[in-house]
C-alpha cells in the first residue's frame, strides 16, 4: 500500500559521527501515513542510531528532519512523544509489578485535586486497550500476563496519545508464533488508522509479511529504499550484507587444501546439542586444523551455536564430545582448560577490560588459569605483552596504555592475544572483523589464516558472506536457528550462499 | 610534577592538606607534638590512633567496592568480634594472660571471617544484590552480638587486651601500628599477588572476565571474607579502647564513614580500579574532619551535617557532568572549540561499540 504524497516524517542527508567515525553517513529516510516501513541492516548498520536521532534521543551533526514538512529536531524523546512519535524499544520497558492500567498511563495519570483519579485511569486504560482490540482487566497485575501482552501494553502506552508515528524496535524477538500474529493484527489496525509504523526486525519472514516499504542501511550508509513486493528476498540480503569482493584481492585464494573428511581428527562433535530459547537440537563436527566458517544472518543461530560448541554456555540436551571424550561444559573456564576459546562479537561488553592496560588485558586469561596466588611476574608479563604486541602488530604499542583507547581492530587483536597466550586448540571468533576498517579487516583475516596454517582450529563467524567464502575451508550455513547446509567454498558461490541464507525459493 | 597533578590522589591529598592548614590556622597547637614518659602526644597522634578501626574497615570496603559490591555489615561485624572476644576473656580464669587474650582475639576474628564469607556466599553464589545481602547481617549482627553478651555490656579488666588500643610502641600508639600493618598486608596481598588485577577485572567487566576464565565467584567470595576479617579486627580495637563490648554502639554507622573514605580516596562506587593509598588518605580526611568539628565546638550530634557537605562536594567532583561542565569552561577560556560529545552521546558511543 504505497502512499504517494508528503511523508509524515522525513530525514535527509543525516550525518552523525561518534569519535570521528560515521555512524550515519548522508542517510535519507522517510515514512508515510498508513504504511509499515522496515529498516534493515546488520549489526552496526546504523538502524538504532537513526531511530534514536528520529525520536530525539540523539542529535544529528548535520541533516534535516521534517515532520509534516516542517523542519524540526526534537530536543528529547519526551518532546517527540508529545508531537506524536512514540517508540517501543527492544527491551520492553514495562513494569511487571504494576497493574496494566498503571503501566499504560504511566507518567500521565489523570489527576483530581492533585491525587491520582484511579477510576478515570482504568477507564482511559480500557479505552486504549480496546482500541487495540485487546481485552484484559486493566486492574490486573501485568506480571500475570503473557509476554505478548506486555508488548501490547507497551504499545498501548505508546499510542494512547494521538500517535502519528510508531517505532517498534525488534518487537517480536521474544514472542512465539501466535503472539506475533496478535501483534500483527494490532499493527494492521493502526495502519488502517493512518499511523506510520517503523518495524525493525531481523526476521525476514515477518518483514515480508507486514511491511510495505523497506530501507536498507549498511555501515551507516543508505543502500536504498524499496517497495517490499519489488524487492526479492535474496536481493535484500545481498544489499544488507554488501559485497566487498573487489577489495579483498590482497587475500588470495587459500593455500590450504580443502578438507578430506576421512583421515582427519574430529575435535568437537555435537550430537543434538540444544539450549532452551537459544538453539534447537543441532548436529555439527569440527575437524582438527580446519577453518570452519559459520554463515547466516543476525539471529540465525550462528552465535548461539558457537557459544554452545565451545562451552561458553552450557547445553540443556544432546551430547558434546571433545577429542572423543564426552564433556559437560558449564563455564568458559572449563572450556579454556581443555583448549577451547571464544572471542565475543561484543568486543566492548564481552571482550576487553577497558580500564585495564594492554599488559593486564593480554595476561588476564593466563593469570586466571594460573590462579591469583601464582602471579606472573611483572617482568614476564612485560615480555609476553611485548611479544604479542609485535606478533599481532597491535597499535599503539605502549603496553601500559589503556585498552579502551584502542581502535576496534586493535581491540580484536588484543583479545586474540589474550586467548592465544593460553595456546588453545580451537578458537571461535564471533564477527572478529565487524565494525573495523578494511585495512585492519584484511590484517585480521591474514592473522587468522596464519594461525590456522600453524595448526590452530578456528570457527569463524561473519555476517559477510564474501569473507567467509574467502577464508573458510568449510562453511556451515544457518537460517532460523538451524543448519541448512554445509558448503565447500571451493565450489560455492556468493549467490549460492545468499540463497541459502535468505531462503530464496520462497521468492520464486 | 605534571605526573603528580594528573594523579588521582591529587584531589584527596589537597583536601587533607587544606584541612590540616585550616586546623593549624585556627589552632596553632594542632601540629605540635609533646613527649611525656617517652610517648608522643598531640592532635595528630590522636588522629593516627583513633583512625585505626576505620582504616581497617575502609581497606576491606575498598576491595568490596572494587568488585562492584558494598558491605553494609561491617559495623555489626565489629560489634560481634568485640562481644565474642570480651565474652571469652570475661569467662576465662586468667584474663591477664597474653595467651588468653590472643585466643580471644583469634576466636573473634575467625568468627568475623566466617561472617564475611557468609556475605560473600550470598553475593557470589546465591546472587543477591550486595546491598541487600549485607543488609541482612547489618540488621541481624547487633542482635547476635547482644545474644553473645546476654544482653549486657560486657566489661573486662585485662591489661594485655587494653594495650592494643591504649598502648604504645616506640612512642607511637600501638593502634597506629595495626593500621600500618593492615595497609602493608592488604597492599602486598592485592599487588604482589594477582588478586588486585583480577578483582579489578571482575569489577570493570564481569562478562569479559568470565569469558577469559577468571574465577569471579571465588574472588568475590574471598574479598567479602577479607572485609569481614578486617572489620573483626577493627571491632577488637574498638572494644579494647573502651574495654567493653557495647553491641549497640560498636562501629555504629562506620560503614558510611568507610564508604565515604573509599570514595573520597578516588575509588569509584561503580567498581573496577581501586586505590588503597587513596583510601588511606580518605580515612585521614574523615578522622581530621571529625576532630576539627569537635575542636570548633560544634556538638558531635551535628557532625553528620559536615560529613554530608563533604559527601556532596565529593560526589560533585566525581560526577561526569560536572567535570564536563568544568572542562568546557576551561576549554572556553583556552579559546579552544568546546567538546562536542555530551554525556549521553558518550554512553551511546560506548553502546555502539559494544553492540
Amino acid at each position: 500500500m504505497a502512499v504517494d504524497g508528503e511523508p509524515v516524517l522525513e530525514v535527509t542527508a543525516a550525518n552523525l559521527r561518534f569519535a570521528g567515525e560515521f555512524a550515519l553517513d548522508a542517510v535519507n529516510f522517510r515514512m508515510f501515513a498508513g504504511e509499515v516501513h522496515s529498516l534493515m541492516g546488520e549489526n552496526g548498520a546504523g538502524k538504532s542510531t537513526l531511530i534514536r536521532a528520529l525520536t530525539g534521543d540523539l542529535h544529528l551533526d548535520s541533516g534535516k528532519i521534517r515532520f509534516y514538512g516542517h523542519p524540526l529536531e526534537f530536543p528529547n524523546p519526551a518532546a517527540a512523544q508529545r508531537a506524536g512519535i512514540s517508540t517501543v524499544y527492544q527491551e520492553i520497558d514495562v513494569l511487571p509489578n504494576l497493574t496494566v492500567a498503571e503501566n499504560i498511563m504511566l507518567g500521565r495519570e489523570p489527576r483530581r485535586w492533585g491525587f491520582i483519579d484511579w477510576k478515570q485511569m482504568r477507564v482511559a486504560a480500557t479505552e486504549a486497550l480496546s482500541a487495540l482490540g485487546v481485552d484484559i482487566d486493566p486492574a490486573s497485575r501485568l506480571s500475570s500476563h503473557r509476554l505478548a501482552t506486555h508488548q501490547m501494553v507497551a504499545i498501548a502506552r505508546a499510542i494512547s496519545a494521538d500517535v502519528k508515528v510508531l517505532v517498534l524496535d525488534e518487537p517480536t524477538s521474544s514472542l512465539d508464533q501466535d503472539e506475533v500474529a496478535e501483534l500483527f493484527r494490532v499493527i494492521r489496525e493502526l495502519k488502517a488508522r493512518g499511523v506510520a509504523i517503523l518495524f525493525v526486525s531481523h526476521f525476514l519472514e515477518q518483514v515480508y509479511e507486514i511491511c510495505d516499504r523497506i530501507t536498507v542501511l549498511r555501515n551507516g550508509k543508505l543502500v536504498g529504499e524499496y517497495l517490499t513486493p519489488q524487492l526479492l528476498r535474496i536481493d535484500l540480503v545481498q544489499k544488507m550484507l554488501g559485497s566487498d569482493a573487489n577489495r579483498f584481492d590482497i587475500l588470495n585464494a587459500k593455500q590450504s587444501p580443502p578438507i578430506e573428511r576421512d583421515g582427519r581428527t574430529v575435535i568437537v562433535r555435537a550430537r543434538g546439542i540444544a539450549r532452551r530459547g537459544r538453539l534447537p537440537a543441532t548436529n555439527v563436527e569440527v575437524f582438527e586444523g580446519e577453518l570452519l566458517g559459520f554463515a547466516g544472518l543476525l539471529g540465525s543461530g550462528r552465535t548461539e551455536l558457537a557459544r554452545l560448541l565451545v562451552g561458553v554456555e552450557s547445553i540443556d540436551a544432546g551430547e558434546l564430545t571433545i577429542d572423543g571424550v564426552r564433556r559437560r561444559l558449564r563455564k568458559p573456564r572449563q572450556a579454556l582448560h581443555i583448549g577451547l576459546a571464544y572471542s565475543s562479537e561484543n568486543r566492548r561488553s564481552e571482550g576487553i577490560i577497558p580500564e585495564l592496560t594492554l599488559r593486564e588485558n593480554i595476561n588476564l586469561a593466563l593469570q586466571a588459569e594460573r590462579g591469583w596466588l601464582r602471579r606472573i611476574s611483572h617482568h614476564r608479563q612485560t615480555e609476553l605483552t611485548a611479544s604479542w604486541i609485535e606478533a599481532l602488530d597491535i597499535r599503539p604499542t605502549n603496553p601500559e596504555g589503556l585498552a579502551r583507547h584502542l581502535s576496534g581492530g586493535n581491540q580484536q587483536k588484543l583479545i586474540l592475544a589474550r586467548l592465544m597466550a593460553l595456546a588453545p586448540r580451537l578458537i571461535a571468533l564471533d564477527e572478529p572483523t565487524r565494525g573495523i576498517d578494511i585495512g585492519a579487516k584484511i590484517e585480521i583475516q591474514h592473522l587468522i589464516t596464519d594461525l590456522v596454517d600453524a595448526g590452530l582450529t578456528v570457527i569463524f563467524i561473519s555476517a559477510e558472506l564474501e569473507e567467509v567464502l574467502r577464508v573458510a575451508h568449510r562453511i556451515v550455513v544457518l537460517r532460523d536457528r538451524q543448519i541448512v547446509a554445509t558448503v565447500n567454498p571451493n565450489v560455492a558461490t556468493i549467490e549460492m550462499l545468499l540463497s541459502l541464507v535468505a531462503k530464496a525459493e520462497d521468492d520464486e | 610534577m605534571t605526573r603528580f597533578f594528573r594523579s588521582r590522589l591529587v584531589w584527596p591529598m589537597g583536601a587533607l592538606v587544606a584541612l590540616v592548614l585550616l586546623n593549624t590556622i585556627s589552632r596553632p597547637s594542632f601540629l605540635s607534638i609533646s613527649v611525656k614518659n617517652g610517648q608522643l602526644y598531640g592532635s595528630i597522634i590522636d588522629i593516627l590512633r583513633d583512625s585505626a578501626p576505620l582504616m581497617l574497615v575502609a581497606l576491606g570496603m575498598t576491595l568490596v567496592i572494587a568488585t562492584r559490591g558494598i558491605d553494609l555489615s561491617v559495623g555489626a561485624v565489629m560489634a560481634i568480634s568485640g562481644a565474642v572476644a570480651l565474652q571469652f576473656i570475661s569467662k576465662s580464669t586468667s584474663p591477664n594472660r597474653v595467651g588468653t587474650v590472643l585466643i580471644a582475639i583469634g576466636i573473634g576474628v575467625f568468627i568475623t571471617l566466617l561472617l564475611g564469607l557468609w556475605n560473600g556466599f550470598l553475593v557470589a553464589v546465591v546472587g543477591i544484590q550486595p546491598i541487600i545481602a549485607t543488609l541482612v547481617l547489618m540488621l541481624g549482627g547487633r542482635g547476635i552480638a547482644l545474644l553473645i553478651t546476654g544482653g549486657f555490656i560486657t566489661t573486662i579488666t585485662s591489661s594485655p587486651y587494653a594495650q592494643m588500643a591504649q598502648g604504645h610502641l616506640l612512642g607511637l600508639p600501638l593502634a597506629f601500628f595495626f593500621s600500618v600493618g593492615a595497609i602493608a598486608i592488604v597492599g602486598l596481598l592485592v599487588r604482589r599477588t594477582a588478586l588486585g588485577v583480577l578483582t579489578e577485572s571482575v569489577g570493570i567487566n564481569p562478562s569479559a572476565s568470565r569469558l577469559a576464565g577468571v574465577r569471579s565467584r571465588g574472588i568475590i567470595w574471598s574479598i567479602y571474607g577479607i572485609s569481614g576479617l578486617l572489620a573483626g579486627l577493627a571491632g577488637i580495637l574498638y572494644s579494647s579502647n573502651i574495654m567493653a563490648a557495647d553491641s549497640n554502639n560498636a562501629g555504629f554507622l562506620i560503614e558510611l564513614d568507610a564508604i565515604l573514605a573509599v570514595v573520597l580516596g578516588g575509588t569509584s562506587l561503580r567498581g573496577g580500579k581501586f586505590t588503597l593509598s587513596g583510601t588511606v588518605i580518605g580515612v585521614f580526611i574523615i578522622q581530621t574532619l571529625t576532630s576539627t568539628i569537635t575542636f570548633l565546638g560544634v556538638p558531635p550530634a551535628v557532625t553528620p551535617v559536615f560529613k554530608a557537605l563533604v559527601v556532596i562536594l565529593v560526589c560533585l567532583s566525581q560526577s561526569s557532568r560536572v567535570r564536563q561542565y568544568l572542562g568546557r569552561i576551561r576549554h572556553l577560556r583556552a579559546a579552544k572549540p568546546p567538546i562536542r560529545l555530551s554525556g549521553l552521546e558518550t554512553e551511546v558511543l560506548a553502546e555502539r561499540k559494544s553492540g
